[in-house]
């Protein structure tokens, strides 16, 4: 058997059925994004330098932050990223995250995700590889059929 | 169409293809010059198979400077998986928190 070895840039695919703009406001609009990205609000400006937050539904408790580095709706989003929810992942520097929105032919959008800038925090690196196929997967779902994968 | 569950299922078909994944699955961004050496094939051969991993969508590629680096892509894996596994684990999943509400009511 192989072993995962923590990998400082991953880089996760998905092709939607669905329009730029669609993609665009499900990564970034709350009520999209508490339907597929571990029940929490994205709760951000996107305008550079302000933060990037990822702030559990229920609770308010912030999971994930970070700051916007750039913001091209609805082309490109990038951010950089730490894990707050694990005390571990939280005293690790930050990493960046890339969104990349690529129209192709036939009403098909290819969203790419980026997370780099790891090197340094490998429990973030371990943390997160199997979270972006599972909140691709559910981005994918939700704005294909309108409902989330869960519930 | 690329996002065809065709595509993912005859590209995972091949041992080479697999055992091209799995070199990946253990270090991510790596370059054809790579992958070659480490398997007993021509570099053409390798490309072929690259090709179509990359159509299946199971491999994303990025250039770094003059270099064309390989990810591995489990995405459309994940696909697969929620379709026919997540809806059972769900059930499962809210029967045990249905349990846990249950038992807590009753201590």
């Amino acid at each position: 058997m192989t072993t995962m070895t923590e990998q400082a840039t991953q880089v996760y695919s998905v092709f939607i059925r669905a329009t730029p703009e669609q993609v665009w406001d499900g990564i970034t609009k709350p009520e999209f994004t508490t339907r597929y990205f571990y029940g929490t609000k994205i709760d951000s400006t996107f305008e550079p330098a302000t933060p990037y937050l990822s702030v559990a539904a229920d609770g308010g408790e912030t999971l994930v932050d970070g700051e916007i580095i750039e913001s091209d709706p609805p082309r490109i989003l990038r951010h950089t990223w730490r894990s707050l929810f694990d005390d571990d992942t939280a005293a690790e520097p930050p990493s960046r995250v890339t969104w990349e929105i690529e129209p192709q032919e036939g009403g098909v959008t290819k969203l790419t995700v980026t997370h780099d800038q790891l090197e340094a925090s490998p429990k973030t690196a371990a943390g997160v590889a199997g979270g972006w196929s599972y909140v691709l997967s559910g981005l994918k779902t939700l704005l294909e059929t309108g409902e989330p994968l869960q519930g | 169409m690329k996002t065809d569950d065709d595509l993912v299922f005859r590209a995972l078909a091949d041992p080479t293809r697999r055992h091209l994944l799995d070199r990946l699955y253990e270090r991510d961004g790596r370059t054809l010059t790579e992958l070659e050496s480490e398997l007993e094939m021509t570099r053409f051969g390798v490309m072929k198979h690259l090709r179509l991993l990359e159509e299946a969508g199971l491999v994303v590629t990025r250039r770094e400077g003059r270099q064309k680096l390989h990810y591995l892509n489990p995405v459309p894996i994940r696909l697969i998986h929620d379709r026919w596994i997540d809806k059972y684990r769900e059930r499962q999943v809210s029967a045990l928190a249905n349990l846990k509400s249950e038992l807590e009511e009753t201590a």
